[in-house]
């Protein structure tokens, strides 16, 4: 608010205080100063979330950042941790060159400078997972910095506008996992797990280049499916592969920004955008009650849905930053020319090397899809969001020859309409990393050649039935199965003859309509023919049939 | 960057607790450093080569255990006169409350101040050096390559050699005290140490 309105409204505030400090009924007076102070103060119409992320992505490496002991989730407690996690005095930090490539490689994704020298730093606080009492973290020179993420939203009134927006990339800093705390409040102790202790983190810090819950979901989802891409990290939100902590203000857009709140424990997409919301409309709620939001650590309750005060003191702390004394800077190499002379080459991080590494990102798999097959934005996004779905859209396409457009409704609407009908998980990367592995076997292009016919003629009834008999005997041949139970689709023209012989003579008033021009008649028929059928009759066909019967 | 080089080299020291003469040593390394930064005459640049310079050779005296002639035998040192130096630092109650949390301990006596004073004090000598044009100093490595390591399994599994370590454990954790208890308000601590005098 320029500084003139203001004044204007202290100025109101000061001749409604002394107008009504006289007046006996001062509930009413502050009830009535409230409402004023509020239309003069604030604009509700005006007052913008802004949004900016900070996520922690663990690095897919097999062992941790600065040890080799491994790396894994839910090994049995404290198996997986070795002298230097456990800070044992006289242990020193040895980097994992793995770490360093998968944070070059996430630079380079999203377009960072990667920096030539960078530095580790110690960050201190005292806690009970974190037996050092220190992390080690890049603070002042981080390994990639200045990048953005692109991502999109899907806008308008039936979702199928794609809206390109992009979010800024201030810093990726290499840093170390803390361990976990187990709290056990009836004895009031703390069980401690220092398996993730150690563990490689890339944080990556966002500017606050976003306004509501919807686009921080739509970029940590574009980032996550980077991050998988690239196979730099696993990008579990649920196994914490993957945390994002928000932080929300609010202002009048052109105004400076508002005091922020940290929003942490949020651990899926979903959660992510409700807590933003939350978090945008309390603060707008605080403002425009004439109250001040407070700089604080807010966490979000799933089940209340609501952000509930930390009651940390943010001013206290003090990280009491220093140069980390044990581990000189990380140097990465542009090309194989720069390598200093005498280097062992496998010690060497090598910039060109990594980007000539890096595969297809998401958002240019969208366009070409889209590009290639002629299929809808949105479907590139359907398709490009469950991991293995576009090879396996790809290898049906091979195996049948069918138009794409008919097979992308089959594999978006069908196929994954009945995988989340039967509460399939379309990933189950935990379980197996290779891509195609998604998709039950039983349902593999080679097999689905049977089908494809079926399902391209929309003959849903028959398809829903095959894919049931599948899961229930799974390994069954599909040809074999639509044998047994008789599912196939029904396209014997003496058959389909006889049926359709038997409909048009016990419907003859319809066939009368027919003769006399009322055409939309014959669907009728149609319909009739597929219940005799059980929806499995070719419609190609019947309608030829029926047609000629009519006429 | 002089406290912090400083600190390396007690550490190696103190790594080493065999080391014969040990505390002539501390004592000597420590008034030598400050001597350097605080008589030295000549432009910013060479008298920072100089620090370096004797950082390096220091470090490797002490680490050889030898007694290098350039290692003053005794300790030396100008004080710098008042004028040379910034004002007072005024410590206000709502730092030393801040500090006592932070630290965990409680000083606000007039000794404790005094002391917290005297510290800041002999801190302030350093704003005498020029070290304008002198590119900071991370770690005495920072020349060295960083060995990086292949990402193979080469530790862990001895959960239970290190849980021998620790006074509390149970089954495979580790135990500790409940998570951090944010400590009571400046006047209520203050109560807390009044009626502990009783």
């Amino acid at each position: 608010m320029p500084a003139i309105e203001t004044e204007i409204c202290h100025f109101f505030n000061c001749v409604l205080y002394l107008f009504f400090s006289s007046c006996p009924q001062s509930t009413c007076v502050h009830l009535l100063m409230d409402v004023l102070s509020f239309l003069l103060h604030s604009d509700p119409q005006r007052l913008v979330g802004v949004v900016g992320l900070e996520i922690h992505a663990q690095i897919n490496s097999k062992t941790k950042l600065f040890s080799g002991s491994p790396v894994g989730f839910s090994a049995p407690p404290n198996s997986l941790v070795s002298f230097f996690d456990a800070s044992l005095p006289g242990t020193l930090p040895v980097l994992n060159k793995r770490c360093v490539e998968a944070a070059v490689m996430t630079g380079l994704a999203l377009k960072c400078t990667v920096n030539k020298k960078s530095f580790f730093d110690r960050k201190h606080y005292f806690y009970a997972d974190l037996p050092a009492g220190f992390q080690i973290t890049q603070q002042r020179q981080p390994i990639a910095v200045d990048g953005a993420l692109l991502y999109s939203l899907l806008g308008g009134k039936k979702r199928n506008q794609v809206i390109q927006k992009t979010v800024r990339i201030k810093q990726i800093q290499l840093e170390q996992d803390s361990g976990k705390s187990l709290h056990d409040d009836l004895r009031s102790q703390t069980f401690i797990d220092l398996n993730r202790a150690g563990v490689g983190l890339m944080e990556l810090v966002m500017e606050p280049d976003m306004s509501c819950g919807e686009e921080a979901a739509a970029a940590v989802r574009e980032l996550q499916l980077i991050l998988q891409a690239l196979g730099t990290c696993q990008g579990n939100m649920a196994e914490g592969q993957m945390r994002v902590d928000a932080n929300v203000s609010v202002h009048e857009p052109g105004e400076p920004l508002g005091v922020r709140a940290e929003v942490k424990n949020i651990n899926s997409i979903r959660y992510l955008a409700k807590a933003i919301d939350f978090e945008i409309q309390r603060q707008i709620d605080i403002l425009q009650r004439g109250g001040v939001v407070l700089k604080e650590t807010r966490a979000y309750d799933s089940k209340s849905g609501e952000t509930i005060s930390m009651r940390d003191k943010e001013g206290l702390q003090d990280y009491r930053f220093m140069p980390e004394p044990n581990l000189p800077p990380l140097i990465v190499y542009t090309d194989n020319a720069s390598l200093p002379p005498g280097i062992d080459v496998r010690q060497a991080v090598v910039v060109e090397a990594i980007r000539k590494r890096l595969p297809e990102l998401p958002g240019v798999k969208r366009d070409r899809l889209v590009r290639s097959y002629g299929i809808l934005p949105e479907h590139s996004f359907t398709l490009v969001n469950e991991e293995g779905l576009v090879e396996y859209f790809e290898e049906v396409l091979k195996a049948t020859a069918k138009e794409p457009r008919k097979v992308i409704g089959w594999v978006t609407n069908d196929l994954l309409g009945h995988l989340k009908e039967q509460n399939i998980p379309v990933s189950q990367r935990s379980v197996s990393r290779t891509g195609n592995a998604i998709i039950p076997s039983c349902l593999s292009p080679r097999l689905l050649l049977v089908y494809v016919p079926a399902v391209t003629h929309t003959s849903h009834v028959g398809l829903t039935q095959v894919f049931q008999e599948m899961w229930r005997s799974p390994g069954k041949a599909a040809q074999q199965l639509i044998q047994e139970k008789d599912l196939g689709l029904v396209a014997d023209t003496n058959q389909l003859h006889s049926i359709c012989q038997k409909v048009v003579d016990s419907h003859p008033h319809e066939v009368d309509a027919i003769r006399n021009g009322n055409k939309k008649v014959l669907n009728k028929l149609m319909g009739l023919v597929q219940k005799e059928t059980k929806g499995r009759a070719d419609p190609v066909l019947v309608r030829a049939i029926l047609q000629d019967k009519t006429s | 960057m002089a406290t912090y080089v400083q600190k390396m080299s007690v550490f190696r020291l103190a790594a080493k607790p065999t080391n014969r003469g040990l505390s002539r040593f501390y004592s000597t390394w420590l008034t030598n450093a400050g001597t350097s930064v605080t008589t030295g005459d000549g432009s910013p640049r060479t008298r920072t080569r100089r620090f370096r310079v004797r950082v390096r050779e220091t470090t490797c005296t002490l680490s050889c255990r030898a007694y290098n002639s350039k290692v003053p035998q005794f300790p030396t040192w100008e004080p710098v006169s008042e004028d040379r130096l910034p004002p007072c630092t005024q410590i206000s109650a709502d730092l030393v409350d801040k500090l006592e949390r932070l630290a965990l301990v409680d000083f606000r006596t007039k000794q404790g101040l005094e002391c917290l004073e005297k510290a800041i004090r002999f801190a302030d000598q350093l704003h005498v050096v020029d070290t304008s044009g002198v590119e900071p100093m991370d770690s005495v490595l920072e020349d060295r390559t960083l060995y990086l390591r292949d990402d193979e399994e080469t530790e862990g599994d001895c959960a239970e050699e290190l849980l021998q370590l620790s006074k509390n454990t149970c089954e495979e954790y580790y135990v500790a005290p409940p998570g951090n208890i944010p400590l009571p308000s400046r006047e209520k601590r203050a109560a807390m140490l009044r009626d502990s005098e009783f």
